[in-house]
C-alpha cells in the first residue's frame, strides 16, 4: 500500500502488475478509483463558468455526454486535467485528480465570476469503480438492465447497478473499452465484490482487481497524460500535445490569450513518446540527451507489459520532436539509446 | 511465508550466498523477489569485475521500481547468470536456483561468517515486516 494524494492505495494485487495489465487488455480489470475528486456545478451559468475555467468547450456537450478538458492558468499551463459531465444545461459534474482536488477547489472558487452557479465539493459522496477491457460490457451487463451497448464512448447514463443508483460512463484511462461507475461511497465494497463475482470466468480469463502500477502502465501504453508527470503548472497544453482540447475560438477562458500566442509562434518544446532501443528501462525524471547534450526530461518511463518494450514520454526541444529521431536516456549514469515514436504506443482494435 | 533454505547465508540487503569452496554464488531471496514484484530486467556486472563486500554489483528492476543488489562478499566475478538477460522472471520463479545472479571468487572467505543464518534472516524479515 502506498499513500496517493492522501489515500492508502494498493500498488498491485496478488496477481502482480504484469498479469493485471495483460488481463485488462485481453479480458477485464477492475480499478477502485474512488480517490478521484468530484465537483458539482449547478445553476443557469454552470456552462459559462466551466467554459471560463477550462480549455475545452462545454457548450458543445449534450445531456449525458462527457468531455476531457483542463483547468488552465493565465499562462496556459495546467492546474489539473479533468472530465466534464453534462447532466443538464444547468448541471455539470467535474471529475478531477485526487491529489489536486483541494487545489482545484481553491482555484475554481477563487476564479469564479459573478453569476448563477452553485459549486459543491462532493468528492467524499462518491465511490468510483473503473471496469476496463473487452469483457467489461458483458460483466457490467450482468448487474444492470441499462442498455450499456447503446452508451457511446464518452457518454454516460444513470440507473441501477446491482440495485444501487449509479452513474455509468463509457470512459476510462487504459486505452480499452470500459465503464466507470459512480455511486454512493457507502456502496463501494458491495459493487467491488459484485463486479468481481460477475467477472469470475476462471483463473485465466476472469476479471482481476488492478492496482496503481497497472493503471499507470496501461495509461502510458495508451499515450495518456498523467497529472504531475506530463502536465502540471509549468507545462502548457500545446507543449503537451493537448491542442485538441484548446478551443481557442470558443470565446474567453483563462489562459486563452497566451495559448493563442503560443499557437501562432510555435512551442519551444514538445511532449513525445519514445521507445528504448538498447538494453535498459527509462524512468521518470531521467535526462534526455540528443547529440550528447542534455536537452530534455523523461516525464514517464516504464516497461510496457503488453507491447513488451520499454517506453516513455519526454519533453524535447521542438526541432527534435520528430518520429525516428534518435535520443539517449541517462539511465543512472549510463546513456541508453531510444527513438521517438508516434503515440499512442498502443491502440485497441475496434 | 517466504522460503528461506537452511543451507544458505543471508545479507540484510536480502541477498543469499551459497558457498562452493572458495566460490560464493549470490542471488536475491524469495522474500526480496516477492517484495519487488515481477522482475523485468536484471543488470549484472562483467566477469573479471571486482567488488568489495556490500558494494552494489548491479540492479534488479520490476515494472514499478529499480533496486540495487549488493555483493555480500568481496572478490572477483567469475560467472554471471546470462539466462537472466532473456528470462529475468527466473528471479521470481526460482530465486535460489535458476535465478542466481553472480559467482564470486572470494578474496576473504571469512566474510561469510558475518552473514546471517537462515534462522537469523527469518527473524530479520519478520522484524522488517512488522
Amino acid at each position: 500500500m502506498v499513500d496517493f494524494g492522501g489515500w492508502d492505495m494498493p500498488v498491485q494485487y496478488p496477481a502482480g502488475t504484469i498479469e493485471e495489465h495483460l488481463r485488462t487488455r485481453k479480458h477485464a480489470g477492475l480499478f477502485d478509483v474512488s480517490h478521484m475528486g468530484e465537483i458539482d456545478v449547478r445553476g443557469a451559468d454552470a456552462i459559462a463558468l466551466v467554459s471560463h475555467l477550462t480549455s475545452n468547450d462545454p457548450s458543445k456537450l449534450v445531456d449525458g455526454q462527457a468531455q476531457y478538458s483542463a483547468l488552465t492558468t493565465p499562462e496556459g499551463t495546467v492546474v489539473d486535467d479533468l472530465l466534464v459531465y453534462r447532466f443538464a444545461d444547468d448541471h455539470l459534474l467535474l471529475v478531477v485528480n485526487a491529489g489536486t482536488t483541494g487545489k482545484d477547489w481553491d482555484w475554481i472558487t477563487s476564479h469564479r465570476r459573478n453569476g448563477a452557479a452553485e459549486l459543491r465539493n462532493v468528492s467524499s459522496d462518491y465511490c468510483q469503480l473503473a471496469l476496463q477491457g473487452p469483457d467489461a460490457l458483458t460483466i457490467l451487463g450482468r448487474l444492470t438492465d441499462l442498455p450499456l451497448s447503446e452508451v457511446k464512448y464518452y457518454h454516460f447514463t444513470e440507473g441501477q447497478v446491482d440495485g444501487v443508483p449509479a452513474i455509468v460512463s463509457r470512459t476510462g484511462y487504459t486505452g480499452e473499452d470500459g465503464f466507470e461507475v459512480y455511486a454512493d461511497a457507502s456502496k463501494a465494497e458491495q459493487l467491488w465484490n459484485k463486479l468481481l463475482d460477475a467477472g469470475n470466468f476462471g483463473s485465466e480469463t476472469g476479471v482481476l482487481p488492478c492496482g496503481l502500477a497497472a493503471r499507470n502502465t496501461l495509461r502510458l501504453e495508451a499515450g495518456m497524460a498523467l497529472y504531475g508527470h506530463e502536465i502540471d503548472e509549468t507545462t502548457t497544453l500545446l507543449e503537451a500535445n493537448l491542442g485538441w482540447i484548446c478551443k481557442l475560438n470558443k470565446g474567453e477562458f483563462i489562459g486563452r490569450e497566451l495559448l493563442a500566442k503560443q499557437k501562432e509562434a510555435g512551442v519551444r518544446r514538445r511532449l513525445v513518446g519514445f521507445e528504448v532501443t538498447e538494453r535498459g528501462i527509462a524512468r521518470d525524471e531521467q535526462d534526455v540527451m540528443i547529440n550528447g547534450e542534455r536537452l530534455g526530461k523523461v516525464t514517464s518511463g516504464s516497461p510496457a507489459p503488453f507491447l513488451k518494450k520499454n517506453i516513455g514520454m519526454a519533453y524535447v526541444p521542438s526541432e527534435f520532436a520528430n518520429e525516428d529521431q534518435q535520443i539517449e536516456i541517462d539511465v543512472r549514469g549510463k546513456p541508453v539509446g531510444a527513438r521517438i515514436v508516434k503515440t499512442p504506443f498502443y491502440k485497441r482494435e475496434r | 511465508m517466504a522460503n528461506i533454505p537452511d543451507d544458505l547465508h543471508y545479507s540484510k540487503d536480502h541477498e543469499w550466498v551459497r558457498v562452493e569452496s572458495n566460490i560464493a554464488v549470490v542471488g536475491i531471496t524469495d522474500y526480496a523477489q516477492d517484495s519487488l514484484g515481477d522482475v523485468v530486467y536484471v543488470e549484472l556486472p562483467k566477469v573479471g569485475d571486482e567488488f568489495a563486500a556490500n558494494e552494489s554489483f548491479g540492479s534488479v528492476e520490476s515494472v514499478k521500481a529499480v533496486s540495487e543488489v549488493f555483493s555480500p562478499v568481496s572478490g572477483e566475478i567469475v560467472g554471471i547468470n546470462e539466462a537472466l538477460t532473456d528470462a529475468p522472471e527466473k528471479v521470481n520463479q526460482d530465486p535460489y536456483n535458476d535465478g542466481w545472479m553472480i559467482r564470486v571468487q572470494m578474496s576473504n572467505p571469512g566474510e561469510v561468517d558475518s552473514l546471517l543464518t537462515a534462522a537469523e534472516y527469518e527473524d530479520f524479515t519478520k522484524a522488517e515486516t512488522e
